[in-house]
């Protein structure tokens, strides 16, 4: 294992559930103060490896060491190293703002003397120091998970793991949420691993993993990312997009594609491309644009999927489905 | 060290909760007083009218009243159902998700069914002696010894029941079992108890289930404790309501430890 101040070695990580392969066999390091992003459609294994870092689930084979200590081996170890916010809340909402953290400060060893400083200091950054006597019940949405972020840095964690963070709230308390992220990496350099399903969260990463059917399809920076999505996206309307289409193919060897919006083809380079292929072309360009390729595009064409798209498998939607029903009750 | 701290904060958010939901506190002393104060008392005027006379009637109930012989088994009704409630709610931890901040933390497993079973058996056991204030109102004289005597006897009972609760509800995923626990265990284990009936001449096939139901020694001591009468011998009744405590402790910490 190469010791280069990565704070989470991931190597040939699989995971089994009867004979499905949730996870296979996946490797990668997570550098000490980064922002690490990891993307992939529902039932991709994501979840999956986040519960085997977090040493909710034993992988079946394969490595992974966080902060120094093995997950199958040191998992107390790797509990106090850590910080989370899951995907679903995890509060106890008769309690009150402050019982719920003074609860987890206790189960983290949080030191007896600096415990309520600590307390005081997280709940004023999420800015909740107001209502921290009130039941957790009477929180909104937003207030509840800016609570479970405050919980997550209660211990000083060493790597915070964020699962969905903003999912489901409005866009005002969602950059409201990533100002404390910024802050928190700026501040403690607190490494923070991040899923989520919103693209323009994921331009916030320093380096994003994608990941489909269980292995890691891509892992760059986003700038790398889309460049190899094979460049720029133009976007061309003509008279007659039919004849547009084949003359881009023969004259240029690329793959174009009509759609209402003219013929679309990418291209390396982009902005030196369109004045010579606008002196160039025989028919009559009525419009053209120019689009920088977006995590969106990457993600699309990497997993084939948008990631928003919800053609999960019938498995999967019995489970939401099932989940959804018990939830009515 | 720190395992004790998570034993000690599991045990007092249990506690927390309790003190916080009052109704909660009334609902689970409504019903064991209404079983008490009406079917006690109904039943009581109607056992001494078909036995022609109350003291006939008595006699099988050791000499008391109905309401009497009733009482210590409804104070070891209202610490089954307050119990195994409170072992149940790891069912609704899991629903709402805060087990999970119980389960990523760092302390361990054992710990953690541990602080559970104590936090079950205390609320059950204050449960029980909210209870006690009745006495006067059933003909029984409590003195300073019978109630020192009672608390450690109803939190050991409580203490077996919520660890039945916990390895029952420890791996149980949704709230559908809930029902099924409500049937299959709650229901018969207080039926079978000899809470509601004495537990002398029943039919072989009765007199087998009833014995083999931990539940009625713990009833049967506390009707020592509190009106002298019992059926068992006083030994065998804290030998097997403590051997029932150990292996289902045991069971429950073994179970917890197992999910994921």
């Amino acid at each position: 294992m190469s010791d280069n101040g990565a704070i989470i070695h991931v190597r040939e990580i699989t995971k089994r559930f009867g004979d499905v392969e949730a996870v296979k066999g996946i490797t990668f390091d997570v550098e000490k103060g980064e922002l690490f992003g990891f993307l992939g459609p529902n039932g991709a294994g994501k979840t999956t490896t986040i519960n085997i870092l977090c040493t909710l689930l034993k992988p079946t084979s394969g490595t992974a060491v966080l902060n120094g200590f093995d997950v199958t081996a040191k998992p107390n170890d790797v509990r106090r190293s850590i910080g989370l916010v899951f995907q679903d809340p995890s509060l106890d909402d008769r309690l009150t703002a402050w019982e719920n953290l003074q609860f987890h400060a206790l189960v983290y060893g949080v030191p007896t003397e600096e415990r309520l400083g600590r307390i005081e200091n997280v709940l004023k950054m999420v800015e909740l120091y107001e209502r921290r006597n009130d039941a957790v019940k009477t929180f909104s949405g937003g207030m509840k998970r800016r609570l479970e972020i405050a919980r997550g840095l209660l211990h000083y964690p060493k790597v915070l793991f964020l699962d969905e963070p903003t999912l489901g709230l409005d866009p005002q308390t969602r950059s409201h949420i990533w100002e404390y992220i910024h802050e928190l990496k700026k501040r403690e350099g607190t490494t923070v691993f991040l899923t989520t399903h919103y693209m323009d969260e994921a331009e916030n990463c320093g380096r994003i993993a994608i990941i489909d059917h269980g292995k890691i399809v891509a892992l760059d920076t986003p700038d790398n990312l889309k460049d190899k999505v094979g460049g720029d996206v133009i976007t061309v309307k003509t008279d007659d997009d039919g004849a547009a289409k084949r003359l881009i193919e023969e004259r240029y060897k690329l793959e174009a594609a009509v759609d209402p919006h003219g013929v679309s083809f990418k291209v390396k380079g982009g902005e030196e491309f369109i004045p010579s292929f606008v002196k160039d072309f025989e028919r009559k360009i009525l419009s053209i644009s120019l689009r920088r390729p977006t995590l969106e595009d990457v993600f699309l064409s990497l997993t084939g999927r948008a990631i928003r798209d919800e053609e999960s498998g019938a498995k999967d939607q019995m489970r939401v489905a099932a989940k959804a029903w018990t939830r009515r009750r | 060290m720190n395992d004790l701290v998570g034993v000690y904060t599991i045990w007092l958010r249990d506690l927390i909760r309790f003190w916080r939901d009052k109704s909660r506190i009334i609902g689970s002393i409504a019903q064991p007083t209404l079983f008490l104060f009406v079917l006690g008392t109904g039943l009581s005027s109607g056992f001494s009218k078909a036995f022609g006379g109350a003291r006939q009637g008595a006699s099988i109930l050791g000499g008391k009243d109905y309401i009497t012989f009733m009482y210590p088994g409804i104070i070891g009704m209202t610490i089954l159902f307050t119990s195994i409630f409170s072992a149940v709610s790891i069912i609704w931890d899991r629903e709402f998700g805060f087990l999970k901040e119980v389960l990523v933390a760092p302390i361990s497993r054992w710990s953690v069914a541990i602080g559970k079973a104590l936090g079950g058996s205390t609320i059950a056991m204050i449960q029980g002696s909210i209870m006690l204030v009745f006495a006067p109102f059933v003909g029984v004289k409590l003195t300073p010894l019978i109630i020192v005597e009672l608390f450690p006897l109803m939190f050991l009972i409580a203490f077996a029941m919520t660890s039945t609760g916990i390895v029952v509800a420890a791996r149980m995923k949704s709230m559908e079992g809930f029902q099924v626990i409500m049937n299959f265990i709650l229901m018969p284990m207080f039926f079978l108890s000899g809470a509601m009936f004495p537990l002398r001449g029943l039919p072989e096939w009765l007199d087998l289930l009833v014995k083999i139901n931990p539940l009625s020694y713990g009833v049967d001591i506390m009707r020592y404790v509190v009106i002298g009468v019992n059926t068992y011998p006083v030994g065998r009744d804290l030998a097997v309501i403590s051997a029932f405590s150990v292996v289902m402790i045991v069971l429950a910490v073994v179970q917890f430890g197992k999910q994921e």
